[in-house]
């Protein structure tokens, strides 16, 4: 019985804390990327990272109605997921719009990056306006298919434990797509000749001129990553909890903490930074009353909550973690830049 | 005079705008427009200072704006006694342990060496505390809201006028910034605008969930006043006197008697708002002067010129003796202080304090849009983008409306973008906001008002 109970609970803390931390540090793992990339090569912290991911989002939503209407669907899979390369060519082309007529500009003055930093932030309210304006301001789902993998309920039967495990669908597509799109990514920075020329031009920008590197094509093709990156990370966001702008917009706080935690400038400490933040932010809120009711005998249950930190202060748990790395290692977990 | 001519059009243009609102839709409406284009202006020279004397980034203005708010609360309401008698006592020992706690963590970094031990103790020392304050305060604070929860559940004030806040809201500002500086001035330019942020963020977060202290979510209405109540005024004889001497040529058209009173009447009861609306703006004219005599004479003193230095070349400055950490942590907390008053004055105005309206896009990002349009590093310039965004920001929907009833008036009034597009006018402010932040740093990069410096 007691051997039971140890598996209840660990189940329990699989169902509640570690599949939905994986899915959610996923999705800040890909924004975390996204921020990282621009700060890496363009050299400016983007205000309007939250943004930009709303505004791919918005058109992974559009496509997905319209698919809807027109009555083409994916079977048990969400249409999203047909609409998503649809939505990157239309979010690819509005940041190529964007570089064209406001970066562009400062980059070719060699502007200091808090005046970059200032320009995202005037983006970052056009983008918004565009957002609100297209779609409105309230929260929309826009998930369809088969929703759960395996049912909380199916799962108990089928194990006879006490605890159920829910796996959602948009959790598992969440984690293989990030999978997928992230060990794309890494081969195309470390195996193919423009992603090389990448890393050189973030490492040194005089040296990979003086190599005869273009650095025309590194920014756009920058900024094509970034546009498959933020669509595919809001789009996924969306899938998994719901779109909102405003939340979007929030969402840039534990996006840049995961980015800066990871050293920022570095990709793959990004995308583990998106998971350091997600699974502390979800271990610190959780209320553990249940866990601890399974593993401990039963006088000795607890009365509370057994929560360390209500979860109205996830912020400060990302805040936290980004104060103690910038005190201890200012570089970031991997390093990154030097600051 | 020659040489501020553009300062004195740009201002009274300002004005006619202001006056225009006032003539064409309402003495009322250009008043508001008027007292939160003044608080905005304070909050302008908060950030001024910060950006423009000195380059930092300071993207926490939300916060230190809800602080100031807090004050306004913590001063004028009443203290809840039944509250202070059933948890004030482990409130206060609460407390009296986070102060300990800070002051044993100080002595542990100040008198023993950096090594891994030192860092295990300070942790150990923070996480215990944290448990301890936890275990002694919950009780305490489930006794203060469980008092009367639905009219107070909080511990209330000191019950002091509420101008006084004005000056703990800067004190509390202040005080958080310098907590803040402590920790992040170190960093670089851009990474404390992000700390700055999420700062910001928890500070929000904590007025939210902490009930006992402000009653978080459920607001805190009907606030003290500095200025009369409408309702007393239009009671007042003095005051029907002032307003039948103001309108008394209107009022003599009028023959019939009873209807004469009822005129009157209605033109006391908006005269009544206007003069508490009047009343406001002299307070937060008086304090927007006091600010700008002293930010303005502390641009052109030595300390001034120092700043100046130091945003230009750190080095240079460094080089020159000058300490950059201890004039940066200063700097931050003077304009932060700042913020706060406006902070404390903008929930004067408003009666309540309301902490779930304190959003990042309104209280940061718009001041910072304020500063950089209006003229960073020329506090002139900080005060009139104030005026300007504030104007627009609320000005937008009219316009928007207009344009949009413009574009699509081949539209029939049923198409559905031309009610799509009528029902989002109010988020064409965003559209108007960031494309005039755009314009303005593209083309005119030192804002409306740029910095002039004399050498006297």
């Amino acid at each position: 019985m007691v051997n039971m109970d140890f598996v209840n609970a660990i189940i329990l803390l699989l169902n509640y804390i570690f599949v939905p931390a994986l899915a959610y540090g996923s999705q800040l793992a890909l924004g975390a990327i996204f921020v990282t990339l621009i700060y890496g090569i363009l050299r400016f912290a983007n205000f309007a990272t939250g943004d930009m991911m709303s505004f791919g989002t918005m058109f992974v939503i559009l496509f997905t109605w319209y698919f809807q209407t027109v009555g083409i669907s994916l079977g048990v899979f969400p249409t999203a997921l047909l609409a998503i390369p649809f939505a990157i060519i239309f979010m690819v082309g509005y940041m190529l719009i964007i570089d064209k007529f406001v970066f562009k500009y400062y980059r070719t003055k060699k502007s200091p990056p808090v005046q970059l930093a200032m320009v995202s932030i005037g983006v970052m309210f056009v983008t918004q306006a565009v957002v609100r304006i297209i779609i409105g301001p309230s929260d929309r789902r826009f998930f369809d298919g088969e929703k759960f993998l395996i049912k909380a309920g199916e799962f108990k039967e089928m194990t006879g434990l006490n605890e159920g495990l829910a796996i959602k669908s948009t959790q598992v597509i969440t984690i293989i797509v990030t999978l997928i799109l992230v060990s794309t990514l890494f081969w195309f920075l470390n195996k193919t000749k423009t992603g090389k020329s990448m890393r050189a031009y973030s490492d040194n920008e005089d040296l990979a001129l003086l190599s005869g590197i273009d650095p025309k094509k590194i920014v756009m093709t920058t900024w094509i990553i970034a546009g498959i990156l933020a669509t595919i990370g809001g789009a996924l966001y969306g899938l998994d909890k719901s779109f909102k702008p405003f939340t979007y917009f929030n969402n840039m706080l534990p996006i840049f903490a995961a980015a800066i935690v990871g050293g920022i400038g570095n990709p793959f400490g990004a995308f583990l930074g998106g998971y350091v933040i997600a699974f502390s932010e979800i271990l610190l809120t959780y209320a553990y009353r249940k866990f601890f009711m399974y593993v401990l005998p039963e006088s000795m249950e607890p009365d509370g909550l057994i929560q360390l930190l209500s979860t109205d202060y996830k912020f400060a748990v990302s805040f936290s973690i980004l104060v103690i790395v910038l005190l201890y290692r200012p570089s970031g977990i991997f390093k990154g830049k030097v600051l | 005079m020659r040489k501020n001519l553009n300062v004195i059009a740009a201002y009274s243009i300002m004005m006619g705008l202001i006056i225009l609102v006032g003539i064409f839709q309402s003495w009322n409406i250009a008043l508001s427009i008027f007292n939160l284009c003044l608080i905005s202006a304070v909050m302008t020279m908060g950030a001024n200072i910060q950006w423009g004397y000195a380059g930092l980034i300071n993207f926490g203005i939300m916060g230190f704006t809800a602080l100031g708010g807090l004050a306004a609360v913590l001063i004028s309401v009443d203290p809840v006694q039944e509250a202070w008698s059933a948890g004030g006592s482990n409130i206060l020992f609460s407390l009296f342990l986070i102060i300990a706690m800070v002051l044993a963590v100080r002595y542990i970094l100040k008198n023993y060496k950096k090594s891994k031990n030192r860092t295990y103790i300070v942790a150990a020392i923070i996480i215990l505390g944290i448990v301890i304050i936890r275990f002694i305060s919950e009780p305490g604070i489930e006794a203060i809201e469980n008092v009367e929860p639905a009219k107070t559940g909080f511990l209330g004030g000191l019950g002091l006028p509420i101008i006084f806040s004005w000056v703990v809201g800067a004190f509390f500002a202040g005080g958080l910034a310098f907590v803040i500086g402590k920790v992040a001035l170190g960093l670089r330019a851009d990474y404390l605008a992000i700390a700055t942020l999420l700062i910001s963020e928890i500070v929000i977060a904590i007025i939210k969930h902490e009930d006992w202290l402000t009653r978080g979510v459920k607001n805190v209405i009907g606030l003290k006043r500095p200025a009369p109540y409408e309702v007393n005024l239009q009671q007042t004889d003095w005051f029907i006197n002032l307003v039948e001497k103001f309108n008394s040529s209107k009022l003599n058209l009028i023959s019939d008697l009873t209807e004469r009173q009822t005129a009157l009447n209605q033109l006391v009861i908006e005269g009544s708002s206007v003069f508490v609306k009047l009343c406001y703006s002299g307070l937060f004219l008086v304090v927007v002067i006091i600010l700008l005599i002293l930010t303005q004479k502390a641009l052109y003193s030595p300390w001034g010129r120092m700043m100046r230095a130091i945003r230009d070349n750190e080095e240079a400055a460094n080089a020159m003796g000058k300490n950059v950490v201890k004039q940066h942590l200063l700097i931050f907390i003077l304009g932060s202080a700042i913020v706060g008053i406006a902070g404390a004055m903008l929930v004067t105005q408003d009666g309540l304090f309301t902490p779930g309206s304190y959003r990042p896009l309104r209280y940061t990002f718009l001041i910072w849009v304020m500063v950089i349009v209006g003229g960073s590093g020329n506090n002139f310039g900080a005060i009139l983008g104030g005026f300007v965004v504030w104007f627009l920001w609320i000005e937008a929907a009219p316009i928007g409306l207009y344009l949009v009833n413009l574009t699509t008036a081949g539209l029939d009034d049923t198409h559905f973008l031309k009610v799509h597009l009528i029902e989002s006018v109010p988020y064409f402010r965003f559209l108007m906001m960031g494309v005039g932040l755009l314009v303005i740093m593209r083309y005119r990069p030192k804002g409306i008002l740029p910095e002039k410096i004399e050498i006297k």
